[in-house]
């Protein structure tokens, strides 16, 4: 099956829920956040979709609001689509598809760190890359590195600036 | 008459500081530390063909047995502290090499967020081998360089000198 059939047939069944089917070459569909859970339980376990596997989940941040990014994939039918859902920037927070895709964990965990994303329902939900006294979320567009962490510098001197100085 | 032609053959006359540092730099036990791709080479450079075990250089996996730890690869800030805790846990004297351009000043990752722009921001580094990554070769040399280093320090005269 096409992406765009995935999209018409999702349509169907969940009628409203979708707010914005486009984008090229690889269609998306933009999703409600509260129906993401019905969504993704029909789209594993329907058996013309079948998506077995999240092959990635990611999150953006575009300044008026952030975004998170299914990317679905099914082993037996050979296709793939790609869900998008929006979020306010605001604390935002969705429910987690642990429980459909085991792998969303870690993945989940990512978004979070990188993008202050709350997941309710996670298992675990901590800092996966960053430290966890970190202050802030570094994907995002306003963040501000610090200039040291526990006494450690964050900033290294050009040692090109320092000889033009020198002269 | 001096004195060594009286003694016998199988006695050589030294300074303890020089028979102190060449037991020493003669078993340099490195600590695994290999955080990213330098680690490849560091392990090449522990293997048969460039074989840092003829300087007495074996790897060791605790910090607790080690006199040397070189720090292959780039350090993140969240273990930079970790890499502290094993640096302290290490006997005295302790020598690091900072192994690549991560290591050295943060690389290819200088400007990232979560990379530690050197590891003499955290740790105070001896030799710093140049190279993305070094070859062994390089890391070699980079070891030579230690060991002479560590012919170069004087710990009795130290002491006396404190004394005056």
């Amino acid at each position: 099956m096409e992406a765009l059939q995935i999209y018409e047939r999702l349509k169907q069944r969940f009628p409203d829920k979708i707010t914005e089917v486009g984008g090229k070459p690889d269609a998306f569909a933009v999703i409600e956040p509260a129906a993401l859970l019905d969504l993704c339980r029909f789209l594993r376990e329907d058996p013309d979709l079948a998506m077995d596997c999240l092959s990635n989940e990611t999150g953006v941040d575009y300044k008026d609001h952030v975004a998170i990014v299914y990317h679905l994939f099914s082993y037996s039918h050979r296709h793939s689509c790609v869900l998008k859902v929006k979020l306010a920037r605001e604390n935002p927070a969705i429910g987690t598809v642990e429980e459909i895709w085991h792998g969303a964990n870690w993945m989940e965990r990512e978004i979070f760190d990188l993008l202050g994303i709350t997941f309710e329902g996670h298992s675990d939900m901590r800092r996966i890359l960053m430290p966890e006294d970190w202050p802030g979320h570094p994907l995002r567009k306003d963040f501000v590195e610090p200039l040291e962490y526990h006494g450690i510098s964050t900033v290294r001197e050009s040692p090109i600036i320092r000889l033009d100085q020198k002269k | 008459m001096p004195l060594l032609n009286t003694l016998p053959d199988y006695v050589l006359t030294t300074k303890t500081d020089e028979l102190i540092n060449w037991m020493r730099k003669s078993s340099l036990w490195y600590m695994l530390f290999g955080l990213a791709c330098c680690a490849i080479e560091l392990m090449h450079t522990g293997g048969p063909r460039a074989d840092i075990e003829r300087f007495g250089a074996t790897p060791r996996a605790s910090a607790r047995q080690s006199d040397l730890m070189i720090i292959a690869g780039t350090l993140t800030l969240k273990m930079a502290l970790r890499t502290r805790l094993l640096y302290d846990q290490m006997p005295d004297p302790k020598y690091i090499i900072s192994m690549g351009s991560c290591s050295n000043c943060g690389g290819l990752f200088q400007l990232a967020y979560s990379v530690c722009d050197g590891v003499d921001k955290v740790l105070p580094v001896d030799v710093y081998v140049p190279g993305c990554p070094p070859r062994p070769e390089a890391l070699t040399e980079g070891l030579i360089k230690l060991q002479e280093k560590i012919m170069s320090e004087r710990w009795l005269a130290r002491e006396r000198t404190a004394e005056l």
